[in-house]
């Protein structure tokens, strides 16, 4: 029994080990955020702020206009999340349970969209957008979220499960297909569209690569483009970059730690179906 | 039945429009973008963009830029990925054993680096690898190695860059991995250990073959994220030093967005996705044929 016991306390420590590794580089962010400016290069190194201060964030607001960004960000993320979670949840239904022409072959072609990069498509997208008047407009970031092959995907594996005599009954009662949809089709696929939702809006927050290149005004930044832009002027402002990740990563963070359960969900329904 | 026909393609209408119109036309002018020297001056006036052929692709192929790029990129393919599969698969074992305490805990902490946002944990992290002040080299001194200059050097600021995708990407897979664990049955392991066998043979003989077709999609999962490569180095190191932290991506990014060379940036893309689709095909073929 004691070679168990021995084995049970080295498995532990690892798994505590591994969570301090795994937190560090989030903990020092938070730290060296409050540290007082040039703190963070002083040997032997603090690793608590002394005195901590909120000028980094004061500064942050008051000159850079990380508040704008914030406010951006965020209006990109809630948009795009309420129209991914109707537009794909409608689509994601339909492909599961409306017979309709031509259904399964589309579906098909759908998923051989997975396997090819945005990148192919990201240049021309541009020009689209730009020819629409769309470059430089929160619009043109929010668009191309709307609606993703993934999202259409993993409604549809979910509504695979309503059963179809629900769908008929309420046909037979003389239900029109969009009642049919509200107040049937949305209570059952509650679940995955909370999954859906908290997809979208953490993808939406966190991308940086479109938002890059279809935003051109700095007043238009999002979070990660504003910050990213911030880092290349204030390379050597550690305290002060900290302060900016702190406010980039704790609105994701923060929801994730509420709503994980429904994330995890979405994650295995993608892996383990798929 | 007419009227669920009309509303099927009602409901679909909406999505398949965006996604039309933002994806697959897109795709499809990528690869036509990619035979023409559309550059800046057909921003302006698009007549001033001419067929070229394969020129860009010629180009490409003789470019040393380009081909560093490829490396680079490869280089964090084939080292990154396994690497990643591989933390991800011992932490999946140690949370899915049953003399772990707080389980639930541990997973929510591993996982969370997935969600941070990349940009700001590059931030982060480009001065953990700061040579003289940062946290890893002064770990490092601590047991007597280093300092290593991570980002400054050209040897080390690819290695920096995978230490960082590891971190942020373990818990992805992790999650995946432990569901597959679970789902091994238990009376094998009980059968092997009866057999004699030790903690590798049994991890050899049940829990590989267990996970297999498993472990297969998060190790093409991993290796598709991988090959698209950007905001990393875009935010620790520019591509620098000496092109060795330039991937295919950046080059696209910087070839069709700051230079406004966009034919010749539609044939990077393009070229990328003939590379991830050879490196999927590959990868498929390598599990069957170690079965």
């Amino acid at each position: 029994m004691s070679g168990r016991r021995a084995q049970s306390v080295a498995l532990n420590l690892a798994l505590a080990g591994g969570a301090l590794l795994t937190l560090a580089p989030l903990l020092w962010m938070v730290s060296a955020s409050f540290m007082p400016a040039g703190q963070t290069n002083t040997l032997p190194p603090r690793l608590l702020p002394d005195p901590a201060v909120t000028d980094h964030y004061r500064a942050l607001f008051a000159r850079l206009h990380l508040a704008r960004a914030f406010a951006n960000s965020t209006a990109i993320a809630l948009t795009a999340t309420a129209f991914s979670v109707l537009i794909n949840g409608m689509a994601g239904f339909a492909f599961a349970k409306l017979r309709f022409a031509g259904r399964d072959r589309i579906f098909r072609l759908l998923l051989i969209g997975l396997v090819i990069p945005v990148q192919v498509g990201m240049l021309p997208l541009f020009l689209l957008f730009k020819s629409l008047g769309l470059a430089n407009t929160l619009a043109g970031v929010v668009i191309p979220s709307c609606a993703t092959i993934f999202g259409i995907f993993m409604v549809r594996q979910y509504a695979l499960g309503i059963p179809d005599e629900m769908l008929d009954a309420a046909r037979i009662d003389g239900a029109s297909e969009t009642r049919i949809f509200l107040s049937i089709a949305v209570p059952q696929l509650k679940p995955i569209l909370v999954t859906l939702a908290v997809f979208t809006f953490l993808s939406t927050w966190n991308d940086f690569l479109w938002p890059l290149v279809i935003l051109s005004d700095d007043a238009k930044y999002t979070l990660p483009v504003a910050l990213a832009s911030l880092s290349g002027e204030h390379v050597q402002d550690t305290e002060l970059m900290m302060a900016g990740a702190v406010l980039t990563v704790i609105p994701v963070l923060v929801m994730f730690v509420i709503l994980q359960r429904h994330y995890v969900r979405g994650l295995l329904a993608g892996g383990i179906k798929g | 039945m007419r009227g669920e026909g009309r509303a099927g393609w009602g409901f679909a209408a909406p999505a398949l429009f965006l996604i039309v119109t933002c994806f697959f036309l897109p795709v499809a002018g990528g690869l036509l973008l990619s035979l023409t020297d559309f550059d800046i001056y057909a921003i302006a006036s698009p007549d001033a963009a001419r067929f070229v052929g394969l020129t860009n692709y010629e180009r490409l192929v003789a470019d040393p830029v380009f081909r560093k790029a490829l490396f680079n990129t490869l280089y964090f393919v084939v080292v990154g990925g396994p690497l990643s599969v591989a933390v991800s698969l011992a932490a999946a074992l140690l949370l899915a054993s049953k003399l772990a305490r707080f389980p639930g805990l541990y997973r929510s902490i591993y996982f969370a680096p997935v969600v941070t946002t990349l940009v700001a944990v590059a931030v982060v992290w480009r001065y953990l690898y700061h040579p003289r002040y940062g946290l890893l080299n002064l770990a490092l001194g601590a047991v007597g190695l280093g300092p290593i200059d991570w980002l400054g050097d050209p040897r080390w600021a690819m290695p920096g860059i995978i230490l960082l995708a590891v971190w942020k990407n373990f818990g992805y897979n992790m999650l995946i991995l432990i569901a597959g664990l679970q789902r091994i049955p238990e009376e094998l392991y009980e059968a092997a250990a009866l057999d004699g066998a030790g903690w590798w043979a049994r991890f050899r003989h049940v829990t590989l073959p267990g996970l297999g077709p498993m472990l297969l999609f998060v190790s093409v999962l991993t290796m598709l994220g991988n090959f698209q490569l950007f905001a990393e180095p875009y935010v620790m190191t520019q591509g620098g030093p000496l092109r060795s932290t330039t991937t295919l991506v950046m080059l696209m990014y910087e070839e069709g967005f700051r230079w406004w060379r966009m034919g010749h940036a539609a044939s990077i893309a393009c070229l990328l996705f003939v590379i991830m689709l050879a490196g999927t095909l590959l990868q498929l073929r390598l599990q069957r044929e170690s079965r």
